[in-house]
């Protein structure tokens, strides 16, 4: 039925101005990120893997090798970056720049959700009750936005950005910075973590992100006395990985109980400079990123 | 969206957006040509639909203030998270009457809209903030719950 009304793109006097909005809010995140040499994501589709551990691990072992490293905490509803790296929750101070981010002991500069929240508070946004699902995504997107673009990031030669588990954070990342130098993949040995990370690299490959490499956590435990390495899971997950996807496996890090304590006071720069074989492993791939 | 008046074949043309009440946000549309004007209303689950991609209908009138959509949005944010806006050489007055009705405001964004409506006055040449001053600019501006 033709009712004589013309249609949407033929009323064209005065184009909708909501997409160069958008476009604007696209910009402004290049634009910040053009004193930023790269920017890594740090990925896995399988969470309690130590992805936000091994962040902030990469990130004070690369600080301290006279890298300039920011790293964002991109798990917006369970940010863990501050306490790792010893940060404080403090006002941040709006510089003339931006918001400048607040920096570890090691030097990294931080952007954590858990910078921002009331303590032991949940994120929650304001929204009518009960129907925040239609646009959480589009809410979490902005601040995933706001915190690389409004953050006074300075000359960085990497910006970490630790993301959640699933997949969903890094397709917002990379539509965000479509030359996102590549993502480090952390996964633990078990069979169950191998698929969860395959599905995880699938996406992210089917995308046309570059894979930078696997790294193994919890890859067994080291006896201090003989130095044999005890499996801690069964599997091979790491090897697996990199086989598949044809990446190098950069890192078996095993499990060192020195490191929980040093990650809950906030004190991994000692660990870190230690010689043990995870420290050492760990400051292998810094030296390699 | 686009409005276009039947009579006489024109897109309408923003012209004033309102916050009549209840969580109702309205753009006023009118006709270029013969003036005709059509509210569009949008409920509260629209307006925030809108709110959450960060862009304002009818186009911004104030710059983006850093972390906005995370100040406007996040309901449980720390209280001591910004640091206050320090007051600078020719800054604004704010008037007792101005302080109290920013107060209103949750203190996790009040730096953020201190600013805007600073930037506001200051652009204008007014040396003192007023409640009659920040109305003003909630209208020019459309900062609506501001």
């Amino acid at each position: 039925m033709n009712s004589g009304i013309r249609t949407y793109h033929e009323v064209d006097e005065l184009p909708s101005d909501l997409p160069d909005q958008m476009a604007a809010q696209d910009e402004r995140v290049s634009a910040r990120l053009a004193s930023v040499a790269r920017v890594v994501a740090v990925m896995s589709g399988k969470g309690g893997v130590g992805k936000s551990l091994v962040s902030a691990l990469l990130a004070t072992a690369m600080a301290r090798r006279g890298r300039r490293v920011g790293l964002i905490d991109a798990d917006l509803n369970g940010p863990s970056v501050p306490r790792l790296l010893g940060i404080e929750p403090g006002a941040l101070v709006e510089g003339p720049d931006g918001l400048d981010p607040p920096s570890s002991p090691a030097g990294v500069r931080v952007m954590s959700m858990g910078l921002l929240l009331e303590p032991e508070r949940a994120l929650a946004w304001r929204e009518p009750a009960d129907a925040g699902f239609v646009w959480r995504g589009a809410q979490e997107r902005g601040a995933l936005r706001e915190f690389l673009a409004d953050v006074a990031w300075g000359e960085l030669d990497v910006l970490l950005v630790d993301l959640p588990p699933g997949t969903q954070r890094l397709a917002e990342l990379h539509a965000l910075v479509p030359r996102l130098a590549g993502i480090l993949t952390i996964t633990i040995p078990s069979a169950a973590s191998r698929d969860s990370v395959t599905r995880s690299l699938d996406m992210a490959v089917t995308r046309g992100v570059r894979l930078l490499g696997v790294i193994e956590n919890m890859s067994g435990v080291v006896c201090d006395a003989c130095g044999t390495r005890v499996a801690l899971h069964a599997g091979d997950a790491g090897e697996a990985l990199a086989e598949s996807f044809d990446v190098p496996l950069l890192a078996r890090l095993p499990f060192d109980p020195e490191l929980g304590a040093a990650a809950d006071g906030g004190r991994l720069e000692p660990w870190v400079a230690g010689a043990g074989p995870a420290a050492e492993a760990l400051g292998r791939v810094a030296e390699r990123l | 969206m686009k409005f276009l008046c039947l009579e006489c074949d024109r897109q309408m043309a923003f012209d004033e957006r309102a916050v009549p009440g209840d969580g109702t946000m309205a753009a006023v549309f009118k006709c270029p040509e013969c003036g005709r004007k059509t509210a569009m209303l949008a409920n509260p689950m629209e307006t925030q639909l809108v709110s959450s991609l960060g862009v304002k209908v009818g186009g911004r009138t104030v710059p983006d203030a850093n972390f906005e959509g995370i100040r406007s949005g996040v309901a449980t944010g720390s209280d001591e998270a910004f640091e206050p806006p320090a007051a600078s050489p020719g800054a604004v007055r704010w008037s007792v009457e101005a302080v109290e009705r920013l107060g209103l405001v949750p203190s996790f964004v009040r730096g953020m809209v201190k600013k805007i409506y600073t930037d506001y006055a200051k652009e204008r040449g007014i040396e003192e903030m007023t409640p009659a001053v920040m109305d003003r600019a909630r209208t020019d501006l459309g900062l609506e719950g501001m």
